[in-house]
Formats: structure tokens, sequence, C-alpha cells
């Protein structure tokens, strides 16, 4: 009897690419001829129904509309934050931060809280659930994007919420740089491209050299939260305003009707990207809100936005040490690139027409995807070299940084340091990591604080202690001590300044991996279930035909057994079993099928009247 | 030198950049963490690890100073931290410029643009006399040229830290 087996080994198992975006996440994968966007764009909104289920994705952006209370977007721009790093962001944004949230950030949704990571894990959920009814397979492990500039902490928080999803994130790749991937492998093999990667949240500017299958970031710049966002801000507060003075009444305060106006403020936007004007029109109870909006006007009230990105370009420029005469094209990624304004902005600055041929929504995705096929092995002659955004330093006396590893430094990076005592029979050292290019520790971003323990008492000054900071692939960091003296190994003890730590994400990742685990093997056991009912259907009705009177004694038993066997397991939830006699029933009827076939086609071909 | 191993360069203070970079380019594709992500954990570790060790490197040899500054350490000379006594009555006259110019009074700023020029054609024959004295060194061995090459890298970082404070300042008190 034969069976058929699937391996479902991780090592074969696909890798997918995720763009995790501020306003909208897409998955795809790389295939013989090419990376593929696996399914719709899937907008990064979560909602929780009233029933408690969690909801991600367009249903959830309607939900936006129907009970604000209880769904939120544009949850990236607090990944990997503080409750004291998001006052900006609460002024403009209708984000719940739960009571109590000192050390952790929480949202609350319903009467339930979430952390970012959570969140930004049921996008990546129901990625990975699309995914899977895409390829027919479950899948395990991803490379997610981040924007460049991205901190340690940011990172760190993205990789917690592919775990929390029951992904094993491989890689984070800088979104820019998955864009030159998928634009190198594309249109350009040769030569130095700046990326301009203006998106719903966040900007990043990446200039980088390709050179033989090489793709070497040079340097990289951005700011994390800027983006259309601000635009749709800016737009919604004016007509607010402007509703406050017609109608007489302030709908600040009511969330549905923020909601309804930010969606036509968006849509109003979008269309000023291909016409010369467009209306601002709400629909709220019995009243409407009408305001026309030029080109002009917008790009007027745009302007100090899209100016706020030309400075990093300069400083990228800058630091990857080219003229702008030596780059040879600009690519345009992300939403944000397809107002006029913009891309003129950048045509002054590059002197040069900005590339945008590409779909600025799915290049970072299929980016993505590339990268997932060279960590497969199925792509082998490119190979991405990425630098780290930002300078990492520890923190020295009277509050100074001394800069360890620079920014722009191609990643893995490392940088070794010595510590010693202050004081006779000290026992502790504690070395604080920061973030950032300011010569003051309080103007850089705190990543961490280690504790180098139990050093054996001795006079100040004695111990040496050499600690490697090391910068990995994704740009997040560890950190290693060693005994100089004896060469032991010294435990540090990591206390992350701001996220999760270690048994947080751990208590979360069981928590939905159990559950996804369950959802993927309910839905294969259901579809398996479903393919049963077909073939047993068919079965039955082929029985009744002649042809089956015309089969072997032997034949006509195989397909009863096959028949029984499949009703034995159809009830079991072994999905792969079910799968396996559905393959067996298949093989017994092959013969039965091939002779009702041919019967049929004769008698069609009889009953078919040839007109003279 | 394990800078100099890791790249597969003999240890040299001249180096072509070109040849530098194809082997940088070399050994990446060897060893970066991207080929090994479905090796054994100590493989992936190993591979890490190299390819940090081939970054620094990198990083530290295509620039003349920082390799230099590696070469000098590598060969037990530490870097010389003192002033250049020739430069000090230039630093005096710099600093008067520079209070001046804090201090609102504009008519520093030429001073300063001179003081700018100068410094950066100072460094520049800085430059050409490093680059010198590597290939004479290369070709002689000669351990006199190393303390030749400690003191220009000195008068180097000097001048460099005079530039960048004096570029600093024009830069905030931009003229009105």
């Amino acid at each position: 009897m034969s069976t058929f087996q699937i391996d479902f080994g991780e090592s074969t198992s696909r890798i997918v690419g995720i763009d995790l975006g501020t306003t909208n996440s897409l998955v795809a994968v790389m295939d013989l001829t090419g990376p593929r966007i696996l399914s719709g764009i899937v907008p990064s909104v979560v909602s929780v129904a009233e029933s408690g289920d969690v909801i991600a994705g367009a249903e959830a952006r309607e939900m936006l509309l129907t009970d604000p209370e209880r769904t939120v977007y544009s949850v990236k721009r607090l990944m990997g934050r503080g409750v004291a790093d998001i006052q900006e962001e609460l002024k403009l944004f209708p984000f719940r931060v739960a009571t109590g949230s000192d050390a952790v950030l929480q949202l609350q949704l319903g009467d339930r809280l979430f952390t970012p990571p959570e969140i930004s894990g049921h996008i990546l959920r129901k990625l990975k659930l699309d995914a899977e009814a895409a390829l027919g397979e479950p899948v395990t492990q991803a490379v997610i994007t981040v924007p460049a500039y991205f901190n340690d902490t940011q990172r760190q928080a993205t990789k917690d919420a592919g775990r929390i999803a029951g992904l094993e994130v491989l890689r984070l790749v800088n979104e820019p740089t998955a864009a030159a991937l998928a634009y190198g492998l594309d249109k350009r093999k040769q030569g130095i491209i700046a990326v301009y990667d203006f998106g719903g949240g966040t900007f990043d500017i990446s200039i980088l050299r390709l050179q033989d299958g090489i793709f070497e970031v040079l340097a990289t710049n951005g700011d994390t939260h800027l983006g259309g966002d601000d635009i749709d801000n800016l737009l919604l507060k004016i007509a607010l305003e402007d509703i406050a003075f017609e109608w007489g009444e302030d709908i600040s305060g009511k969330n549905d009707a923020v909601q309804l106006l930010r969606r036509g403020v968006i849509d109003a936007k979008e269309q000023l990207s291909f016409v010369p004007a467009s209306t601002i029109d709400l629909h709220y109870g019995p009243r409407r809100y009408r305001r026309e909006i030029t080109r002009e006007l917008f790009d007027k009230l745009i302007t100090p936005i899209v100016d706020r990105t030309l400075a990093p370009c300069r400083a990228c420029i800058h630091d990857a040490g080219v003229t702008v005469e030596q780059i040879d094209e600009v690519v345009m990624v992300g939403g944000s690139t397809r107002i006029p304004l913009v891309r003129s902005a950048v045509e002054n600055l590059f002197r040069s027409r900005p590339h945008t041929e590409l779909n600025p929504d799915e290049v970072v995705a299929l980016g993505a995807a590339v990268q997932a096929g060279i960590l497969a092995g199925s792509v082998q002659d490119q190979l991405l070299l990425d630098v780290t955004p930002l300078s990492l330093g520890i923190e020295t006396m009277g509050g100074l940084v001394s800069k360890l590893i620079h920014r722009n430094s191609t990643i893995p990076a490392s940088a070794t340091e010595q510590f010693t005592t202050g004081v006779d029979g000290q026992r502790n050292v504690l070395i604080h990591v920061v973030q950032g290019e300011r010569e003051l520790v309080k103007d850089c971003r705190s990543l961490a604080r280690f504790d180098l323990k139990d050093i054996a008492p001795m006079p100040a000054g004695m111990a040496r202690i050499e600690v490697r900071f090391l910068i990995d692939a994704n740009g997040i960091l560890s950190v290693t001590a060693r005994d100089v003296r004896t060469g032991k190994e010294h435990s540090v003890e990591v206390k992350p300044s701001y996220g999760l730590t270690d048994d947080q994400v751990e208590a979360m990742i069981l928590e939905s991996f159990e559950k996804a685990e369950a959802d993927f093997k309910e839905r294969q056991v259901r579809e398996a279930r479903v393919e049963s009912d077909t073939i047993l259907a068919a079965t039955e009705k082929a029985r009744r035909n002649p042809a089956y009177d015309a089969l072997t004694a032997d034949e006509r038993a195989a397909i009863e057994r096959s028949v029984n066997e499949l009703l034995v397991v159809y009830h079991g939830d072994d999905y792969l079993l079910i799968r396996s006699k559905i393959d067996q029933l298949n093989d017994a009827t092959q013969s039965l099928a091939e002779t009702m076939m041919n019967t049929a086609v004769s008698g069609a071909l009889k009953g078919t009247k040839i007109d003279a | 030198m394990q800078f100099y191993q890791s790249l597969g360069v003999e240890p040299k203070l001249s180096l072509d950049p070109d040849d530098l970079k194809k082997r940088f380019y070399d050994q990446s594709r060897l060893w970066h963490p991207d080929r090994f992500s479905r090796s054994s954990a100590a493989q992936q570790q190993q591979a890490l690890d190299m390819t940090a060790l081939i970054n620094d490197a990198f990083r530290t040899l295509r620039d003349p100073v920082a390799r230099a500054e590696y070469f000098l350490k590598q060969n037990g000379m530490e870097l010389s931290k003192e002033a250049p006594p020739e430069l000090l009555e230039e630093v005096f006259d710099l600093n008067m410029a520079l209070e001046e110019l804090r201090g609102g009074d504009d008519s520093a700023r030429p001073q300063l643009i001179d003081a700018q020029s100068r410094f950066e054609s100072m460094r520049s024959q800085i430059d050409a006399a490093l680059a010198e004295s590597f290939a004479n060194y290369d070709a002689s061995q000669d351990p006199k040229i190393l303390d030749d090459i400690r003191a220009a890298l000195n008068r180097r970082r000097y001048v460099s830290n005079l530039l960048r404070e004096v570029e600093k300042e024009l830069n905030v008190h931009v003229s009105n």
C-alpha cells in the first residue's frame, strides 16, 4: 500500500519575506522565476471583537470606523519605545495607553491589554496564515524588514513580534536595502544607487554600491517618526478646526467621527497625486462637510514635512563619501513617494529624475523574499552588506559617551573594551550602553545596562575585564565579557532599558504559539475532510456506473478497502494520515476514472449531430 | 597583524584600495552569516565572528590613517597625545579668534576662514608625506621611519581637531 510522505522538516520549508509596514504589510516568497507577492495587502490594523477574538488586516480596518475604541493602527510607531518617548505621538494618534504602563508600554483594546510587539505579532500571524494558505504548507521561518534607521530596541521589538507570531525570524533586513535587492535583481547590476524610502510612518535614505552581485550599503540615515501619517494628521487637524468653525461643534473627541474624517482626508490626499484638486468629504450623522483642497495648497501645507527628509539625505550623501553626480540612480520606495512634491524635491536634491516604475508598495516585500532566497541558498550570486545606522557607545565619567562602533560600519561589527574596578574590593561593574550620535548620554538612546558581576575582590584598578560588543547581521547588539587574568567567561546580566525581557517574550510566545499551531492543524484537518467528502461522493457515484462492473475483482476490492480506510481516519485529527488515504483512494480509482472518461467522451461523440 | 591576515594581504603600510576591496568582497562571500543560516550553531557563530573580523579589518585598513595607527600599535608603539610644539603659537592665535567669534565679534571671521584653508593645506601635506613614508617603510623596513609616521599621525590628528573646531564655530555663527 503506498503512503504519501510529506517532509515538513524545518530545514526544507520555505522562508517567507515580510514587509511589516506602518500602514500596510505584505508577504512574499522566492520562486524559481523570482520573488512574488503571496497574497493581498494586509492593513496593519488590529482589532479585538466583542467576542474577544483578535482580528488583523482589512476586517480590522473596517472596525476602525465602527469600533475605534477596540482597534489600533500605526502601532509600528510604538515598537521598542517607552511611555516617556511617545508623548508627542499620543497627541496625534488615538493610542490608549493602559495605566501602569511605566515599565512596559501596553495598549488597551476593549478589556484586553497588548504590548506593541504583541499587536505586531497579530499582524504577522495573519500574514503567516495567508502565506500558509497560498503555499499549502506550514510557514515557520521569515525575513522581516525594518526601517534602516531603527535602533537596537526597535529591532529587538520586531524580532519579538515575529517570535510571538510563531515565526523564527532568520534575519531583519533594512527596508531600503530590501528594495535595492529587488531593484538590483531586476534593473541594474553595477553602480551607485540611492534609495529614498518614504512610507506611512518612517523615512529612510540609503546609498549603496552594487558591484559583482554585492550590495554594499555605504551609508544610511533617516527618521523613524516621519511619514504619510504626519501628512494625514496635519490635514486632519486643519479639517477638524474647519468643522468646529462651520458646525459650531468640536468633533475631535468623537472617535468614530475622527476616524471617518481621517479616511476622507487620506482619500483626498491620495487623489491629489493624480488630479490638481480633490475634496475632503465627511458624512457624519445628518451632517455633511465638504472642503476642496488644491494641490497648490496641499504642497504648501506639506512642504515642512517633505523638507524634513532632505537633511538626512544630505548627511547620507556626505557619510557615503560620494558626490551627487556619482549617484547613478535614485529609487523611490513607499506610498508617500507618489506625492508629486516629494518627487520634485528628490529630483532637485539629486539632480536626476527618480525611478518610480517599481510598485512602491510591493518592492520592499519582494526584496525581503530575495533575502529569504539568499538565506535558503536558492539565490547564490547576491550578497547584502548592510551597516548599522547609529553609533554605539558606553557611558563614561561625567555623562559623556565614548563611541565604540561608529554609525555606517558594515555589520556584523565588533569592538572590545577593557574595564576595571574603581574601588578596593569592588565586586560589580555597571556598564551603560547607548546608541546615538550626540556627545552626552542624556541625548542618546539608552539601550541597556550590563552588570559585570562576581568580580574577585582585589585592589582598585587591578581587575581586567574585557568586554566585547558585537552587532550582528540584524543590527542587534550582544555583549560578552571575559576576565583577562583567568580567561574565564564573565556573566553579563542585561537589563534592557525599554522593551520586553526574554521571560516576558517567552510567556507571550507560549500563549500564541500553541494557538497558532492548533489553528494551522485545525485548518489542515478541515481542508482534508472537505477533500475526502469530494472524493468519497465521486467514488459513490462511480460505483453506479457500468464501468465499475467492468473492473477486475482485485480492483474493486482495492477501492472498497481504500474507501473504508479513509472513513476510519476521517474523524481523526491527523491531516497527513487523511491525505495519505485520499491519495490511496485516488490511486485505486485511477483506472475506473479513465474508463469512465473514455466512455463519456465516446458517448458525447455519439450524440453529436453533424450538420451537412 | 590579524586584520591583514583576515583579508589575506601582506602586512604593508601602502595598500592598493581596489585590491583591498576585492579581497573584502571575496572574504565576505565566503564567510557572511547569510551563507550559514542553515548550518549548526557552532558554524553560525564562527561565521559571525569571522565576518565581524573581516568587516572591522576592512574598515581599518581602507583608511590610511586608521591603518597606520593599527600598524604602529601592532608594532608595540603607543600613539603620542602631546600637542606638537611647532603648532603652539598657531593654536594660541586661533583660540583668541575663536573666542572673539563666540563673543559675537564677526571681525574675527576672515582670520578663521584663513586658518581653515591653512589647516586644510597642512593636512594634505601631511597626507602626502605619510604616503611617501609608507612606501619608504615598506621598501626598507627601517624602524626610524615608524617614528616619523608616529609624529606625522599626531600632527595630523591635532590639525584635524583644530579644523573641526574652526568649522563648527564658522557654521554655528553664520554671518548675517
